[in-house]
């Protein structure tokens, strides 16, 4: 049991947090706000020639990491500074189904040149992973694919659209998914900015040319694996901003002053705010537990876990900081603004609490509950 | 950063595992199941037996007969026989007492006292809250006057857990009213058969008795049974409580009653089928459960930082506010399950005989629990007093 990082991942902690603190300044983040691909080119340059995207991916892959601790590690600092690189759509989604589907591919992603977007999510599906109704069909030399696809993340600046489509099954059948590589030439869409940064569009598919990755009707399994690992970067990720959230609000309960004195040394908001320190100590024990197993047998009752846990607590820190910095917490120019809507939109990816209660509850009805903690 | 206990962590987890399989009676775990408090006599079984394996005081340094475990080996052996129903040891002698004597204690103090801990010779309370120095203890008035060779004690010390059991009781004293409130207490033991010891027992709300009040009236305390210095005796109960706060999160209390709060929810039938399946109060079980997964890791992150040498300051705090509102949102949803079965009054007094329970055994003391364990959030320092410390020490409030 040892819950300290390596000298490698403490000099890449570092690194990454100098650099992504100077990088989302002020001035960085509107930039980043207002480029038409939704976030910093110069930026993500940066952070691919740092080895970031590389350390999502093991050695074997030509990577310099992979483990869900270094996932966790990267996120937290991308959270930290309220980054809005597609890091989550082309590096774990995208890069993830690559290394296992058409690894050659891979190197490119890693240096930062290429751009993914993983189109899954249907209108209508929520976050039912193997709920798909777009088809794909044969045709002399590849597929064509039909139907829709919702709320495709990176859209904007992917080069490639990574597609799920049904070539067998029905309904929320795991089986019968497959996947395939869509040009972007050969997509008519529009993308649209999200909240809290980055872009995304809605894909209408209609006998599109595209080219089968992997096994026909076998990508369930690695679409569910990419999907545990992303929703690892997003609980971390999540996790480094209410940890900002936290400092920014410590720092204006100190020096906002009322009545004659900091507002700080009110016993209210003192305890609300022991609170909310309490609750994001229990979301960095759950991302640890998840960044432990997100490779094992355990993989979905802490995915289920985590991401439930996360959500209640990026609720909590986004309301209580908002309600405790008063008028200035609801305003646009205000770093708490960023942060609040980024923040609050944790829970519509990958699942949310109520989602992941429901998966949570169906794991463990018949399982004993954990007797001891670490094993 | 790695999940797994070492090796020999492991090996240590096994070695608790066998002799827990070996070597605690069923009897005594029948009855965690059913949550009736231990007697005298099974507190005392339970000693002897992890006496007689030299696992008694895992806290203490193998030179005054401990075992002298780290902080994980402490955290694996009180998770795994609070896990198991076991009764808890009683702290008052083996964690609380017996480190403050190995600390500032006279080596008279420590070759008289420490071995009749072990063996069970003496039994021992804590005299620190009174009325009005609850959580605000240096603000205490029960006052010791020095009179040649003795002090004598006046004054009243109240909550004091399992005192009906005691036969000796060490006290925060007033000695002096100059100065801070702090500065002017002292740290006294005192043999409960002492004439003008008197100990009323208070009648909690689920019917049992576990708290009393001592009362002194001209008690006459030999100095010798003085614990260091004359009116330093805040230092001691300062380092008394941090030894009081291993296992603060209770987490195998909290495995143990939601393991219980599953088997009820199995049994009770609710619209023609388990009341496990009842969505909405499964989702409850679902929140608590999943809360536990996480605050059973941040125990971890701070025992596994104190094996490392630090010292755990207001991380405890966090760990006695989680835990204990988890434990009581189980000890809630216990009661919820019990459905009607909730209603019947069935004091431990009751328990105590041979009657057979009203309903299902395992719905005799969801409620008394529940309100017995109200108490959680409020000894050892009250939360809000807890979160005063977070806000001071964490965030710097």
């Amino acid at each position: 049991m040892n819950f300290e990082w390596t000298d490698e991942q403490r000099m890449l902690q570092d690194g990454l947090r100098r650099y992504l603190s100077d990088a989302y300044d002020a001035t960085g983040r509107k930039a980043a706000r207002e480029a038409d691909r939704g976030f910093s080119a110069e930026t993500w340059a940066g952070l691919a020639e740092m080895g970031v995207v590389g350390a999502l991916f093991s050695e074997d892959q030509g990577g310099f990491g992979g483990s869900g601790f270094d996932l966790a590690l990267v996120f937290e600092e991308m959270g930290r500074a309220g980054a809005v690189d597609p890091l989550i759509d082309t590096g774990v989604l995208g890069g993830g189904l690559l290394a296992t589907f058409e690894p050659d591919t891979l190197e490119g992603v890693i240096a930062g040149e290429t751009h993914l977007a993983l189109a899954h999510a249907e209108p209508g599906a929520r976050y039912e992973l193997a709920r798909v109704a777009a088809t794909a069909e044969r045709d002399e030399g590849g597929w064509r694919l039909s139907g829709r696809k919702a709320v495709v993340a990176n859209a904007a600046a992917a080069d490639r659209f990574l597609v799920t489509a049904r070539t067998g099954g029905a309904g929320a059948d795991p089986d019968g998914i497959s996947l395939f590589a869509v040009e972007r030439g050969a997509l008519d869409f529009r993308p649209y900015p999200v909240v809290g940064g980055g872009t995304a569009a809605e894909l209408s598919l209609d006998g599109t040319p595209a080219t089968l990755l992997g096994p026909e009707g076998g990508a369930y399994p690695a679409l569910a694996a990419v999907h545990a690992r992303a929703t690892l970067a997003v609980c971390a990720e999540a996790l480094g901003m209410m940890e900002a959230v936290r400092d920014l609000t410590g720092d204006y309960l100190r020096t906002r002053k009322q009545f004659g004195q900091p507002i700080g040394k009110f016993q209210v908001l003192q305890h609300r705010m022991a609170d909310v320190l309490i609750e994001i100590e229990q979301a960095r024990s759950a991302v640890i537990n998840l960044a432990g197993n997100v490779d094992g047998d355990a993989r979905d009752l802490h995915v289920a876990a985590a991401k439930n846990l996360v959500g209640h607590v990026a609720r909590l820190v986004v309301e209580e900081a908002i309600q405790m910095h008063g008028g200035i917490g609801v305003t646009e120019e205000y770093d708490l603004g960023h942060y609040a809507r980024r923040l609050s939109m944790v829970d519509h990816r990958f699942g949310d609490t109520i989602h992941h209660l429901e998966r949570f509850i169906a794991l463990t009805r018949d399982a004993a509950p954990l007797e001891g903690a670490a094993r | 950063m790695n999940l797994e206990y070492s090796d020999e962590h492991k090996a240590f987890r096994d070695d608790v595992c066998r002799f827990l399989d070996e070597k605690l009676p069923e009897h005594l775990t029948d009855r965690g199941r059913r949550g009736r408090a231990p007697s005298k006599a099974e507190h005392e079984e339970w000693h002897a037996i992890l006496h007689e394996q030299g696992w008694l005081a895992g806290n203490w340094p193998r030179e005054f007969g401990g075992a002298g475990w780290d902080a994980v080996q402490r955290h694996i052996f009180e998770t795994e026989t609070t896990a198991r129903g076991a009764p808890r040891i009683v702290p008052f002698g083996v964690a609380m007492l017996g480190p403050v004597l190995q600390k500032f204690g006279s080596k008279a103090q420590q070759d008289h006292y420490l071995p009749r801990i072990l063996d069970g010779t003496d039994w021992w309370c804590q005299g620190y809250s009174e009325p009005g120095a609850g959580s605000d203890l240096a603000s205490l008035r029960c006052e010791a006057v020095r009179d040649g060779d003795h002090y004598v004690v006046n004054g009243q010390k109240t909550w004091t857990t399992l005192g009906q059991y005691a036969d000796h009781i060490f006290c925060l004293v007033r000695t002096s009213k100059e100065g801070k409130p702090q500065e002017g207490i002292s740290f006294l033991l005192i043999d409960m058969a002492t004439p003008g010891v008197e100990v009323r027992p208070i009648v909690l709300i689920d019917g049992s008795v576990e708290v009393n009040e001592v009362w002194f009236s001209d008690v006459r305390v030999p100095v010798e049974n003085l614990v260091g210095e004359e009116n330093k005796g805040w230092t001691y109960a300062k380092y008394l409580l941090t030894h009081e706060r291993t296992n603060i999160a209770g987490v195998g209390f909290a495995s143990a009653g939601l393991a219980a709060l599953k088997r009820i929810a199995r049994a009770e039938q609710d619209g023609g089928r388990p009341l496990a399946e009842n969505p909405h109060f499964a989702a409850r079980v679902a929140r608590v459960e999943i809360d536990l997964m996480a605050m059973a890791t941040t125990n971890l992150r701070v025992v596994s930082a104190a094996a490392g040498g630090q010292a755990p300051g207001a991380e405890s705090s966090m760990l006695k506010i989680k835990g204990t509102v988890i434990r009581q949102e189980i000890n809630a949803l216990a009661k919820t399950a019990a459905g009607p079965y909730a209603l019947p009054f069935q004091s431990e007094a009751v328990e105590g005989t041979n009657e057979e329970p009203v309903g299902p055994d395992y719905a005799a003391r969801v409620t008394g629990q529940y309100l017995n364990n109200r108490k959680l959030s409020i000894y050892g320092g009250s939360n809000e007093v807890q979160r005063q410390i977070i806000a001071k020490t964490m965030l710097g409030l």
